[in-house]
């Protein structure tokens, strides 16, 4: 637990690095109201993601799939606006059929008993390549401007995007959920000791499943967060967006071997590499370079607590 | 028996930070013999073993290997030395052959460099011969029974001319069949005039293997001699240094309604057809050799596993197959066998764990009160008198005994009226143990039904009212406690009851 506390202090006095440094090298354009509009914008299907996918990963498991059921949601709401569907029906349709992803993937691990890792790769194909069988590869781009401007306006009078403010309220959600309920504790304890905790009458399965599902709905309202983001629904839609939000999340301090991690960490690396990759965005980055600055980050993330822990032993090994 | 020691500890002091885990300790190991080392947990055993080992480096003192002094600073060193340690239970490598394991690293080579299987099996063999057990060399070390997996070990130890084997508490796992082998081997080793130190809470093993004893308390040396002239209650006078009035109390309560009834139950190829009642106020042990199916009846009962046939009432309540949360709603409780992987959520702190059973009694619509979670581990810390620093404290700090106390009080704060406890005190000291027996005692007067499984046969005969026994899967044998000795139950348990 002091070992995380740790890591949560680092990364807020990294995030102050980060936007002191931004803030000189860009003249001050970095934290201004407007950049910081477009970073929150940038950053908002990325928040969203990583709620309900630190507590899978808390709970000893991984869904890579969730950038593919964005995409899928995101052709859903073009292909059934096409169809003439109202908005007000396609989207909660589109957050069930979410729903119903995630329940997919969640069945495959509990009911079959097969890795996490191994079926949602296998899904993060099906789903794209479902996306893709919806939509093909047009776009649908009319839709209202009432809908649009949750993507392109900030609440008035403030530089806050609207689907800043959904993360925030489902952060406090997920943020009760994992820390200071019933059913977070049993998170906590399958990620810790899955055997230990079916015998304590934890329902590991259940709970388990409950958090695919969550993952697949919460990606879903991300797909449409992104479609209105960019007025445009399209089947690649957030196309490899499950590296960015791994990392984040592994960013934050979650072991990528469950059990350990909290959601307000996980909110400071998502800001952490939103900021870095907004920082590279502003002095004209290759998109590659990006690819390139997500992954080193997953990997550091990975690398840091084995690093920290040989560090420790060999200060107690030496006194 | 005036020949030099082997190997010598003298005076041999280590600490850890403020802890003082060895206090000016000694320890002389003479060729031929086999030597317990007794204590509490706690009391230095394992802080000893490690010294020996190489891996702790003591802060002063000696070790001393035939006479002149040497400084281990890797385990490596140790072997090379002639000291090997057998733990527990082993970590083998599961996919190569038991020779290989036996062999790792230092196979040997035949034409171009190309390791000559044929040599490396004949070696093996021998090794296994000097020990006088059988065991195929090619075969793989996964599946291997933890026995033989100890033999696997000690036959590498005996390829590197060990002449001090160290075995650490290596017949916590084992049946008493496998028990009496490993007696064998010892005796072999001994033959070999290599020294044997036995480290075991089971004194009527270390009296009937062991010459000489040495105790230690609190990582202090307490008493080293011969064991002619010692009994069991003289030593664990030594290892306590308090007087026990009697290990094993329980009290006769009268026997009340039935609360658990299993009926005909049967998971395949595992148990078959087991059948038996539970009252309230009773101590049912369930007896038999490990593998015989006592764990997996229990696992059954509570839910973990789901059976093919039969059924178990609680109350006359029918539980639904494979259900933990069905069980623990029908009020029973289960301490499993392994506290580690099954028991407790190491990394997580005390009171986490002493609620995880709790969780839905201690939460207002989903959320957790925080203050009614540490009220409960406070009061359960306190009725079973833990020792603890924090409550925040992760289980992995505390010493096994009082693990398994958190692991006690996270299911007696369910209040059951069911128990089933699964080898309550393996590995766990004198001084505890009595006190979980004590607990045991007071819950059965509180009209709790409790099943217990021990491979201690004493502590079966000193606790139950009833001792079922098992062998190979079936229920075998049920004994009153007038009817109970050591003799019928062990005779059971192989498979020669007189018919039920």
């Amino acid at each position: 637990m002091r070992n995380l506390l740790r890591w949560e202090t680092a990364l807020v006095f990294l995030l102050i690095v980060v936007a002191l440094t931004g803030q000189v090298s860009t003249d001050g354009s970095f934290l201004s109201g407007g950049n910081l509009f477009y970073l929150g914008l940038d950053i908002g299907e990325i928040a969203l993601i990583a709620l309900p996918l630190t507590l899978v990963i808390v709970a000893g498991e991984i869904d890579l799939s969730v950038a593919s059921v964005l995409g899928l949601s995101s052709a859903l709401i073009g292909w059934l606006w096409n169809a003439g569907w109202s908005l007000e029906l396609i989207l909660p349709t589109v957050i069930v059929v979410g729903a119903i992803c995630g329940a997919f993937n969640g069945f495959l691990v509990t009911k079959l008993g097969l890795p996490s890792l191994a079926v949602t790769i296998g899904t993060l194909a099906l789903y794209r390549g479902l996306a893709l069988v919806v939509l093909g590869d047009t776009a649908v781009a009319d839709f209202p401007a009432s809908y649009t401007a949750f993507g392109t306006t900030p609440v008035p009078g403030t530089n806050i995007p609207y689907p800043i403010v959904l993360a925030a309220i489902l952060a406090v959600l997920f943020g009760v959920a994992l820390h200071a309920s019933s059913f977070g504790r049993s998170v906590y304890a399958i990620g810790a000791n899955e055997e230990g905790a079916r015998f304590s009458g934890i329902r590991v399965k259940r709970v388990k499943l409950i958090l695919f599902v969550l993952a697949g709905a919460v990606a879903a309202i991300a797909g449409i967060v992104y479609t209105f983001r960019f007025s445009s629904a399209r089947a690649d839609n957030g196309l490899g967006l499950e590296l960015a939000v791994v990392a984040a999340v592994l960013l934050g301090g979650v072991s990528i071997f469950g059990g350990k991690g909290s959601l307000f960490g996980v909110l400071a690396g998502v800001l952490l590499l939103g900021g870095l990759r907004n920082l590279l965005i502003l002095q004209d980055t290759s998109t590659e370079v990006l690819t390139i600055v997500t992954g080193l980050l997953l990997l550091v993330s990975v690398l840091a607590p084995s690093i920290t822990r040989r560090v420790g032993t060999l200060r107690k090994a030496t006194p | 028996m005036d020949r030099p020691p082997v190997v010598a500890l003298d005076e041999v002091s280590k600490s850890f930070g403020a802890v003082r885990a060895l206090s000016g300790v000694s320890l002389r190991l003479l060729p031929g013999e086999a030597h317990a080392l007794l204590g509490e947990n706690g009391a230095g055993k394992s802080t000893l073993i490690k010294t020996l080992a190489g891996v702790h480096r003591p802060d002063s003192g000696r070790v001393e290997v035939d006479g002149s002094e040497r400084r281990f600073s890797t385990p490596a060193d140790a072997l090379a030395a002639g000291i090997a340690i057998i733990y527990q239970e082993p970590t083998l490598f599961g996919d190569l052959s038991v020779a290989e394991n036996v062999f790792m690293g230092r196979q040997p080579l035949g034409f171009g460099r190309r390791i000559d299987e044929a040599a490396m099996h004949a070696r093996t063999s021998e090794l296994f011969s000097r020990l006088g057990v059988r065991l195929d060399p090619a075969r793989p070390a996964r599946g291997l029974s933890i026995a033989d997996q100890q033999l696997v070990e000690i036959a590498k130890a005996l390829s590197f001319d060990a002449r001090v084997i160290v075995m650490d508490e290596p017949t916590a796992a084992l049946s008493a069949h496998e028990v009496q082998r490993l007696f064998g081997v010892v005796q072999a080793l001994r033959a070999q005039d290599a020294a044997v130190l036995f480290v075991s809470h089971r004194l009527d093993e270390v009296f009937s293997l062991c010459q000489r004893a040495t105790v230690l308390r609190d990582g202090e040396f307490v008493w080293s001699g011969p064991l002619t002239d010692e009994t069991p209650d003289s030593l664990v006078r030594r290892m306590v240094g308090r007087e026990l009035s009697q290990l094993f109390p329980k009290e006769d309560t009268a026997a009340g309604d039935v609360l658990l009834s299993v009926q005909r139950l049967t998971r395949e190829g595992v148990f078959t057809d087991v059948s038996f009642d539970v009252r309230a106020g009773e101590i049912v042990a369930l007896s038999g050799l490990v593998g015989a199916g006592r764990s997996e009846v229990a696992r059954a009962v509570f839910g973990i596993d789901r059976p093919d046939g039969g059924s178990v009432h609680v109350r006359g309540r029918k539980l639904k197959y494979g259900s933990p949360t069905a069980a623990m709603a029908a009020g029973i409780g289960f301490v499993p066998e392994d506290r580690r992987q099954q028991g407790l959520v190491m990394d997580a702190s005390i009171e986490r764990n002493t609620a995880l059973a709790s969780l839905g009694r201690l939460s207002t619509f989903g959320l957790l009160r925080r203050s009614s979670e540490r009220a409960l581990a406070q009061d359960w810390a306190v009725k079973l008198r833990l020792k603890f620093a924090k409550l925040s404290d992760p289980v992995g700090v505390l010493s096994g005994g009082n693990q398994q106390k958190v692991v006690l009080a996270k299911w007696l704060a369910r209040k059951p009226s069911v128990l089933i406890v699964d080898e309550p005190t393996r590995g766990i000291d004198v001084g505890t143990k009595a006190e979980v027996h004590r607990l045991l005692s007071e819950l059965a007067g509180q009209g709790v039904a409790v099943l217990m499984i021990s491979s201690e046969l004493p502590e079966v005969l000193g606790m139950a009212d009833r001792v079922l026994v098992m062998h190979e899967g079936r229920l075998v044998e049920e004994l009153s406690r007038a009817e109970a000795t050591e003799e019928r139950v062990a005779m059971a348990a192989a498979g020669q009851a007189v018919t039920r």
